[in-house]
């Protein structure tokens, strides 16, 4: 036999780039047989995909108005030649400097960006991985609170080989960072062997679509000062605030505590992307925000390996360079993002499903503990493929986002228009419903022995309850 | 093990420090010294021309007519009906239209003489990405490639950077045109085994960069046995192969294997790039094709990172699927390159300086080893010097590249006005007239 092909990397070969996981089958189910109002109304309605697709209408309006953006013209003169040529990593002055107005537009302009410390990169995705590649050695570690973005597990070890040291949170709290927490973390990289480098955090928080509390805040910059570590504040979502108490950046905390020229200020860097806010996935535009500069400095020539399109650079710097449009689009994305959170919390409650109170993001941290068999991550699963493949919803299991109790599900809410909503919503009533009858049943059939099933019951809850799988 | 309150010098990767983003070489020094003072015809005409720059803007005015008469590639057509549906395509299995307009472009490129399957084609932010990628995929840190010399200055950062890779160069000579032979692969293989270091590969690029030469046929056969004896992969970077003046004198690595059937052909990638052909470098446009399914897979796994924007997939989609334009386009993109070619060669043998033989690329390779004080590559970096400032041009020192012998230099052709380009030939006229004259 003579030698195979085997001379890929460890990286290549190796399963960090996590799509084995179920939040990627999920979608797979999906694939297969994805609903479609007309063409297939009996299909597998797609809830695990967090996208927002509420406010094209006000992008397609002002595209129709400003026909220049997309078709290379500056004042009606072609810029074409201009902007196929531009491949400056330092980006389209242009767009760096709406990106930055436009940022500060979403914090209520309570804090500004510099626009020379702003890094583009080809999607939030690029941004997070740069910044492991920055600021951490292979075999180092970041913290992050759980439950988090499945997408993690790839994007921040896969290539870096930087390993991530989970933050337990829990519902008892409404899953809120403590810093009993964060020392437990800190204490089990060191049980692991692993330096740490510093803490990332969702805020908002995908999946629970709540916006970190100012005590959190200033939790985690003690801590980080404290342990001389970084904190990236990933805020992707910071557009999607729509209800009280509001979006508070990691900015305006430092700005409050007035760490302007102390160490921890260095330390600190935000992620943003245009993918959630304004809908644009496929356009690739994330940035890297960071008081570093040698940072900056890196990331910006590590971007060459993820540049933002000079065509997409330069459309999106006349969309957000319109303050008219930007203004609007901020406040009534939120107005019909709150209209549809409140659609599908009341029509769970309903269903006699509650979700975690949230005010942000595309998405309802949802808990079906009640539904569970038994308080078991196996229990998890099972209800999980039921849905799949019983009520034709695709949606996350918490332990796909390695969250420590079985049960929580992120169900989205803004990829589909209403009626898609209010079909998913009345599938997962009708479920609910059978569920209830079978187990109403089961109820009466076994009432002489319920005493003693329960005390059967409680013992196995123990014995099962499994540590989230690593995916 | 985790320290506390660590000083703020070390809080940073030792990627991030490191210096081998290769951002202090000549390469890059020489457009500072442009950026600070860029030749304009009018407002700066005693300005430094920049000459080190492998653009392609000879063709812009075929680009700008297509897209003036479909302007649905560009605006999603009227009250933008794809607009949505293409802002959320994030996909990285990447457009289909794309990819299939993607893979019948580098057909016609090679002639009709190799098929590409557009299944086969990973999409990524430029060929900087491809290659990267590629390197994560076929090497782990401390292994090496092996690139034959001279080599595009970037690679040693594209490559090596963040991979932590190595890169084993492969010397070539004058004496037969800086063609790579397999003693000189052989070399390098023991050279890396005597280093204990691991070979993963080889990668060529093809046409060259810098040399403005396709690879003869043979040659590549030659390197694609050595790679089978060695069982290490091959990457041909064919991202000139439309910028060949000739179509009939380039011969890509996807005949050859084509011409033995495929087999062992799981060791070959092949990397492209809109960047050069079309002059669309802004736009990031960039792709591995590879006839091993498990680098596909996990290719387009890791182009997550790097995806093409999909507004510009849709743009090249529409423009690259109408054959009659790309046919045209490739033509007459051939034409003119050569012209410029012819050009520069003539301008510069009046001036008495000779250069490699070229038949590709937007560079010539050009031989000032007569000139040089000592044949040394300190020489070639005073020479260098005083052409950025004495002659005003920027061009790039053959040391950058990793050229073996000092006094040669790439220079750009295609990046600027006819004007500009006789200008440029002018003052190194001159400037050699001047030298004989000193000398005498």
């Amino acid at each position: 036999m003579h030698t195979k092909m085997r001379l890929l990397s460890r990286k290549a070969t190796c399963n960090t780039h996590g799509q084995d996981s179920s939040y990627f089958l999920g979608w797979q189910e999906y694939e297969k047989n994805p609903y479609d109002e007309v063409k297939n109304p009996t299909g597998i309605i797609q809830m695990g995909l967090a996208e927002n697709q509420l406010s094209f209408d006000l992008l397609e309006s002002w595209l129709a108005s400003n026909p220049d953006a997309a078709g290379f013209k500056k004042g009606g003169q072609s810029i074409f030649r201009e902007l196929a040529l531009f491949q400056d990593y330092h980006g389209l002055p242009d767009f760096k400097k709406a990106l930055v107005e436009f940022m500060a537009e979403i914090r209520g302009n309570k804090v500004s960006f510099d626009q020379s410390k702003i890094v583009l990169t080809a999607g939030a995705t690029s941004a997070n991985e740069t910044l492991m590649f920055c600021l951490a050695e292979p075999g180092e570690a970041f913290l992050l609170p759980t439950p988090y973005y499945p997408g993690f597990d790839r994007d921040l070890k896969w290539r870096t080989g930087v390993e991530i040291v989970p933050i337990q949170c829990t519902s008892s709290n409404d899953f809120q960072i403590t810093s009993s927490a964060l020392e437990e973390a800190f204490h089990e990289a060191r049980r692991r062997k692993l330096r740490v480098k510093g803490v990332l955090v969702t805020n908002p928080s995908n999946p629970l679509g709540t916006t970190m509390t100012r005590n959190e805040l200033n939790l985690l910059l003690s801590f980080v000062t404290e342990k001389g570590i970084h904190l990236i504040s990933d805020e992707i979502y910071s557009g999607t605030v729509f209800s009280s108490p509001g979006f508070v950046s990691i900015l305006e905390v430092l700005k409050d505590r007035k760490c302007e020229n102390s160490q921890v200020w260095d330390r600190v860097h935000i992620v943003y992307s245009l993918s959630k806010d304004l809908g644009l996935p496929g356009f690739r535009v994330g940035a890297i925000y960071s008081n570093d500069d040698t940072v900056v400095s890196a990331a910006t020539k590590m971007s060459s390996f993820g540049l933002v399109s000079s065509q997409t650079q330069y459309l999106l710097s006349a969309l957000l360079s319109d303050k008219k449009f930007t203004r609007n689009y901020i406040s009534e994305n939120k107005k019909r993002l709150k209209q549809r959170q409140t659609l599908l919390v009341k029509g769970l409650e309903k269903a006699g499903i509650s979700c975690l109170e949230s005010n942000a993001g595309l998405f309802c941290w949802v808990n079906m503990k009640h539904l569970l068999s038994s308080n078991t991550f196996t229990a998890e699963m099972e209800l999980w493929k039921k849905i799949v493949h019983e009520v034709k919803l695709n949606i996350s299991p918490g332990s796909s986002c390695h969250c420590t109790e079985p049960g929580w599900f992120r169900v989205c809410f803004a990829n589909m228009s209403e009626e898609t909503l209010n079909l998913a919503i009345q599938r997962l009533k009708s479920f609910v419903e059978s569920m209830n009858s079978q187990s109403h049943h089961q109820m009466l059939k076994s009432s002489r022995r319920k005493s003693l099933a329960k005390w059967v019951f409680r013992l196995s809850f123990d014995h099962d309850h499994r540590e989230p799988e690593e995916r | 093990m985790a320290m506390e309150n660590e000083l703020p010098s070390v809080v940073l990767s030792k990627v991030a420090v490191s210096e081998t983003h290769g951002e202090d070489s000549p390469y890059f020094a020489g457009w500072k010294a442009y950026d600070e003072n860029p030749y304009d015809e009018s407002s700066n005409p005693s300005g430094v021309i920049q000459m080190g720059l492998a653009e392609n803007q000879v063709s812009f005015d075929m680009l700008e007519d297509y897209l003036g008469q479909h302007s649905e590639a560009s605006i999603w057509g009227k009250g933008s009906p794809g607009f949505r549906e293409n802002a959320l395509f994030q996909d990285y299995h990447g457009l289909k239209s794309f990819r299939q307009a993607m893979a019948g472009f580098m057909e016609q490129i090679r002639g009709g003489r190799a098929k590409f399957d557009p299944d086969r084609l990973v999409l990524t932010a430029g060929a900087t990405a491809a290659n990267e990628l590629l390197t994560f995929i076929l090497a782990n840190p401390g292994d090496a490639l092996l690139v034959p010399t001279p080599y595009y200055p970037g690679f040693d950062r594209d490559l090596r950077w963040r991979t932590g890779a190595k890169i084993v160069p492969v010397h070539t000579e004058s004496s037969n045109n800086f063609q790579v032979t397999t003693q000189a692969l052989e070399d390098a293989y023991e050279r890396a085994v005597a280093m204990n270091i691991n070979v993963r590969g080889v990668l060529l690029t093809n046409p060259s960069n810098p040399l403005g030469a396709t690879i003869h046929r043979s040659v590549l056969e030659d390197i694609l046995d050595f790679s089978t004896r060695k069982n290490i992969h091959l990457v041909s970077d064919e991202i000139y192969s439309g910028s060949t003046f000739y179509s009939s004198e380039f011969t890509s690595i996807a005949e050859i294997l084509e011409a033995r059937g495929y087999k062992d052909s799981e060791r070959v990638h092949i990397v492209y790039s809109l960047s050069k052909d079309l002059g669309l470098p802004g736009f990031r446009v960039g792709t591995i094709y590879s006839y091993n399914d498990k680098v596909v897979t996990t290719a387009r796994r890791m182009s997550s990172f790097t995806l093409i924007s999909s507004q510009t997939q849709h743009l090249l989609a529409s423009m690259l699927s109408d054959k009659k334009f790309t046919e045209s386009y490739i033509k007459t993109n051939r034409e003119r390159l050569r012209k410029r070619y012819e050009m520069i060669i003539q301008g510069l043998r009046n001036a008495g300086i000779e250069c490699s033989k070229g038949n590709a690329g937007l560079f010539c390779w050009m031989n000032l080893s007569p000139l040089l004080e000592t044949r040394t590559r300190e020489g070639e970096v005073a020479l260098w010097k005083s052409i950025l400032h004495e002659v005003k041009l920027n061009i790039s020192p053959g040391s950058s590249c990793h050229c073996s012998e000092p006094g040669w230099f790439r220079v750009c052709f295609a990046n600027m006005s006819e004007e500009t380009l006789e200008v440029a030939l002018k003052r190194i006229h001159n400037f050699m007239e001047q030298r004989k004259t000193a000398s005498v």
